[in-house]
């Protein structure tokens, strides 16, 4: 580092506007308070999510101790009981069915909509209709919430007793009660929630492969799809991977849209097209008003696993991302 | 891409067998088709909301609160939920805005590639997958349980500005990341401190892309429901003290409206969700405008 040399202003001139040296100001007052007050927010936000570990556990534990069962197995939540007992099993459960059922969805929709605005969209057209694609992530959820409840809930029923006729021997499909309030719904409009993400976040790992490779491909007179199959989605895989991860983080912990869906009915059950299950983050949501104190206790430790669930996957993600960077 | 260029050469050559071309028609098919999927629910959410929210969306609707009705009544309005939700959102950002700024300043000016800086960068990408409950609960622990103060605004506000930081910073740093050395060389040469070069020379010149990034941020928020449910709780009276008792908001007044099986609180319900898609589309489009007027010097 030559930052003793210099009068401790910059000293990369490559480096993207970003200072080599270890000192941070020249040492004169506005300089060492500016210099201080950046560096101390970053370390605000640091201290932010270390808060959000600390006090949803300390919260958490007094209401596990009165807890009667066992907190990962039981399947009843019913913490304002005497004695408490509740367990997130079934909430568990609807939470990792309905994300991973938007995620199969929404998943190969996303990335058909990132090649087509990357590779078949007309030049001109593409970036407006990139935009159109994200207007769908500006729908605030309460707004999907209102419309899944009043009106696509109404029109999966139908597409619920279709299925439930046809394909009952699917296992997923069988049951006998089939109703528009299903895991179904809420999972459809999970991934047209998380549909944007993944898309967005899969055009922009489109837009880095080489125009070497897809020209290169083009000059052994490879089609269309065959330049795409040898030279995009090969380059693109680590990327998409970890889109679809993010999506998945989004899935997980989204509320109120799947709050108001659903209709809760308890028990674990893999009839998707049945009225009812939970999930963790609408359990907060519709439990929070009769909530008393044991019940908040509960309801934070759920939010606690929720916590930590998203922030594996979110890690996962970034760690992928991260270790695509070191060999492109 | 030069795809299609590359194409048109190509009906030079011999024709590509029937196999190729069926399975490089099959997927432009299929492509498309994902792209018409993803319309359809954009198209209809927006056009159930603005035939069934213009319904009850009048002057009515925007100047009375529900303040002595109950659900079954006609009318009343949505007059307490938009003023919590502008003060709730207001106070967010001026709390998440400047933490946000200063956090990008440091990470792009002053971190560097220290250890602190990466630190800070992960869990920035972190922070941005937190789920807006979680935060909301986090709120709850801290705020109101631990610190013991009663439903407000303010707490609402609290929980937003964890959720709106992360983009924040994000927007900032990359359009730090934008403005040009050489701006930054010619300050410091001309004997201006670290500090102002950075107040008076980078940050302006970046400043149309932060106002975009924190106007998408703030539409982003504004939409949040479930930390609002936990922590400012609801009222059918204007109260427009954020610091003080429970608030109405926007959301949370859809949540209830639509919740209710009364066919006219459920009209309000579509109002609401109307009210609030305009206010959000406002900000969306008035930053893509911005964006587009005015893009940071770059070369």
């Amino acid at each position: 580092m030559t930052s003793e040399i210099d009068v401790g202003q910059r000293t990369d001139t490559a480096g993207n506007g970003r200072a080599g040296g270890r000192r941070m100001s020249t040492g004169r007052l506005g300089d060492q308070i500016f210099a201080h007050s950046a560096r101390g927010s970053g370390v605000v936000l640091l201290a932010i999510m270390a808060a959000i570990a600390v006090f949803l556990i300390w919260r958490a534990v007094p209401a596990l101790r009165a807890n009667e069962a066992n907190f990962l197995t039981e399947q009843e939540w019913n913490p304002n009981a005497t004695p408490p007992v509740f367990g997130i099993a079934q909430l568990a459960f609807g939470t990792l069915m309905s994300s991973f059922l938007a995620l199969l969805m929404a998943t190969p929709v996303a990335i058909g909509i990132a090649l087509f605005i990357s590779f078949y969209a007309p030049r001109r057209l593409a970036s407006g209709l990139g935009y159109l694609v994200d207007l769908l992530a500006a729908v605030p959820s309460i707004v999907y919430g209102l419309w899944g409840l009043h009106y696509f809930g109404t029109k999966m029923d139908d597409v619920g007793r279709f299925l439930n006729d046809y394909f009952s021997w699917i296992p997923l499909f069988g049951g006998d009660s089939v109703g528009g309030r299903s895991l179904l719904t809420a999972s459809v409009i999970l991934a047209i929630m998380i549909l944007p993400i993944i898309s967005s976040i899969t055009r922009e790992v489109f837009l880095q492969v080489p125009t070497a490779n897809v020209e290169a491909a083009l000059a052994l007179g490879a089609t269309r799809w065959e330049t795409i199959r040898m030279a995009v989605l090969p380059f693109g895989r680590s990327g998409m991977i970890s889109a679809a991860m993010l999506g998945l983080g989004r899935a997980l912990g989204e509320t109120i849209a799947v709050a108001m869906v659903l209709s809760t009915a308890s028990g674990i059950s893999i009839h998707i097209l049945k009225d009812g299950g939970n999930t963790i983050a609408a359990n907060i949501a519709n439990s929070f008003a009769e909530a008393g104190e044991t019940g908040r206790g509960a309801l934070i430790a759920s939010g606690l696993v929720l916590f930590v669930i998203t922030l594996i996957v979110n890690m996962g993600a970034r760690a992928i991302v991260a270790r695509r960077k070191e060999f492109v | 891409m030069s795809v299609k260029g590359a194409e048109l050469e190509l009906k030079s050559l011999p024709r590509v067998s029937a196999r190729r071309r069926m399975a490089d028609r099959t997927v432009q098919s299929l492509v498309y088709a994902a792209f018409v999927i993803a319309i359809i629910p954009l198209v209809s959410v927006l056009w159930m909301v603005v035939t069934r929210g213009m319904e009850r969306l009048d002057l009515d609707f925007l100047t009375f609160s529900m303040n002595g009705l109950s659900s079954s009544d006609e009318g009343g309005g949505a007059n307490h939920a938009i003023v919590g939700t502008l003060q709730q959102v207001g106070l967010t950002a001026v709390m998440a805005v400047p933490l946000g700024i200063l956090t990008g300043v440091y990470l792009v000016e002053y971190g560097g590639n220290s250890r602190l800086a990466r630190v800070i960068t992960f869990f920035v990408d972190v922070m941005t997958g937190i789920p807006s409950i979680v935060a909301g609960l986090f709120i709850l622990a801290f705020w109101l349980l631990a610190l013991g103060f009663e439903y407000s605004g303010f707490a609402g506000a609290l929980a937003l500005a964890i959720l709106m930081m992360p983009t924040v910073v994000r927007a900032t740093e990359e359009m730090l990341k934008l403005v040009p050395n050489d701006l930054r060389e010619a300050s410091y040469a001309l004997g201006v401190p670290r500090w102002r070069t950075i107040c008076f020379v980078v940050l302006p010149t970046a400043l149309t892309g932060i106002v975009t990034g924190v106007m998408l941020a703030v539409a982003r928020v504004m939409g949040e429901t479930a930390p609002l449910l936990l922590l400012v709780f609801i009222t059918d009276a204007i109260n427009s003290n954020p610091f003080e008792g429970p608030q109405g908001s926007l959301p949370t007044f859809i949540w209830y409206q639509a919740g209710d099986p009364n066919p006219q609180a459920i009209e309000r319900a579509w109002a609401a969700a109307l009210t609030l898609i305009l206010i959000i589309m406002l900000l969306n489009l008035g930053a893509r405008l911005l964006a587009r007027l005015r893009k940071p010097v770059s070369r």
